[in-house]
């Protein structure tokens, strides 16, 4: 699924306001295809071409642009349209949208080697997150994916955090503080005592936080 | 090769300007040139401890402000005259402190002393930072309970971003010292054990220095532990520390209560 994005003029303010809404939504857009839809601005190639660019900034990926003529890009799609496909509006815009076809590649997870410290926070919405010692005390490990600890999680664990479901958490030692996955959380106090310092499992069967030993 | 050591824990309390004292005389007494540093720039108290606080002229903010040279503020101790202290200053607050100034004593302090330790202050902010950024290895001091080892945990993260070492991608060395650790307490469940302990920071122990009335009074004394009564349990732990910091392999003994003969029958474990 695309998400659009509208601009409105001034673009300034409106980037400012997507700041803002970005800070409180962190990795929203990661990984996610975006229409920007200009049909309601009527802005120059130049103007689109620098719009892109401060979108890209962000680290949203703009897949395809709506509303705006083709003629305006010279013929070309901005250089950062790299992981776009041929893109049509139905206005006879065909021949001007197709993008390079080479691949985009972003890393998809992340390997911590060494231990989360208390007061240490890991963000990582492109996917799954292993670390290779604990996760401390009131340290904490956010993902977008999966979460595999070889450690002990301590602290806490969040999973799925840009709304996958499907995202699990792993770990050969639970003790956690919060564990969640795609918002459904649990506390240490939710957690059977007959879990404790175990390894565990942790996946979403629908809006509950399932939890089981691996052992 | 000069070394430079913090003794750093994150929270108050733990034992860290105790343990810069008893690591400072213990070293100084090998013969090796110490200079022991308090960057608990406000709250000045190692000097009280090493019993130097009549003779305070300068200190730590003026020799960073330029104002006094570091052989002006440096004081030699009357018992080892192979260790020196350089005071906090008790009027200024942690800001005086600047990144520049402190590498450039602390610089100054590699050329004359074999062993340069940092008494950092409580916390994590400004002070603690400066004091922990130009070291070479860290002692990280940390009482057997949860709060304590939490901090130090926190603290250990600190070592490994905000120092100069780790910012050019070295390891910086870190040793953990036990303190205020009471066997017996231990072995009934009320404090962590020193497995707990290792288990959470998995950081390389240094030493185990057991409660005792001797660090208090000591203290009061103005003498370092490791000076006041080298046979108390606690100078000895200090000893030891002090050999396995200087590299020698010293064998660790895990201080146990002594059972009693009904917990050797029944086997009682803490719960």
């Amino acid at each position: 699924m695309a998400f659009s994005l509208a601009p409105e003029a001034p673009v300034a303010g409106w980037l400012h306001d997507l700041d803002v809404w970005m800070r409180n939504s962190a990795g929203f857009f990661a990984g996610r295809p975006v229409v920007l839809d200009l049909t309601s601005l009527a802005l120059s190639g130049s103007a689109i071409q620098h719009l892109v660019g401060e979108l890209e900034s962000r680290g949203i990926r703009i897949m395809g642009i709506e509303g705006a003529d083709p003629g305006d890009f010279a013929g070309h799609l901005p250089p950062v349209l790299r992981g776009g496909r041929p893109a049509s509006t139905g206005e006879g815009g065909e021949s001007g949208r197709a993008a390079a076809a080479s691949k985009r590649t972003e890393p998809t997870s992340l390997m911590i080697e060494t231990h989360v410290r208390s007061g240490q926070s890991i963000v990582f919405p492109g996917g799954d997150v292993t670390v290779i010692g604990s996760i401390s005390s009131a340290a904490e490990v956010i993902a977008g994916g999966s979460i595999h600890v070889y450690g002990a999680i301590r602290g806490r664990a969040m999973a799925g955090a840009n709304g996958n479901p499907q995202a699990r958490i792993f770990c050969s030692c639970v003790d956690a503080e919060l564990l969640a996955i795609d918002g459904f959380y649990r506390t240490a106090d939710d957690l059977e005592p007959g879990l404790l310092n175990r390894p565990i499992q942790a996946w979403l069967e629908g809006a509950t936080l399932m939890i089981a030993p691996f052992d | 090769m000069s070394k430079v050591i913090v003794v750093t824990s994150g929270k108050g309390g733990v034992g860290k300007t105790t343990t810069t004292a008893a690591l400072g005389a213990a070293l100084a007494q090998t013969g090796q040139m110490v200079a022991v540093v308090d960057f608990d720039v406000g709250l000045r108290n190692l000097d009280l401890i090493l019993g130097a606080e009549r003779r305070v002229v300068y200190d730590l903010i003026n020799v960073v402000q330029g104002v006094a040279k570091l052989p002006q503020a440096l004081i030699r101790d009357k018992r080892i005259d192979t260790l020196s202290l350089l005071p906090a200053s008790q009027t200024r607050d942690k800001d005086a402190l600047t990144d520049e100034g402190v590498g450039r004593v602390i610089n100054e302090l590699r050329e004359r002393f074999d062993w340069v330790i940092c008494d950092s202050p409580a916390g994590i902010e400004r002070g603690a930072t400066l004091a922990m950024r130009h070291a070479d290895e860290a002692v990280i001091v940390a009482n057997p309970e949860v709060s304590s080892v939490r901090d130090s945990d926190r603290i250990i993260g600190l070592l490994d971003s905000k120092t100069v070492m780790a910012e050019a991608g070295k390891h910086m060395p870190k040793h953990l010292l036990v303190s205020r650790f009471d066997a017996a307490r231990a072995g009934r469940g009320e404090m962590l054990s020193i497995e707990d302990i290792l288990e959470i920071l998995s950081i390389p122990l240094l030493g185990i220095v057991p409660e005792s009335e001797e660090v208090l009074r000591a203290s009061n004394l103005g003498t370092p532990v490791t000076l006041a009564n080298p046979a108390t349990a606690p100078a000895r732990a200090y000893f030891d520390a002090a050999r396995r910091l200087n590299g020698e392999t010293v064998p660790m003994v895990v201080p146990s209560e002594k059972k009693s003969l009904l917990d050797k029958i029944f086997g009682r474990r803490a719960a």
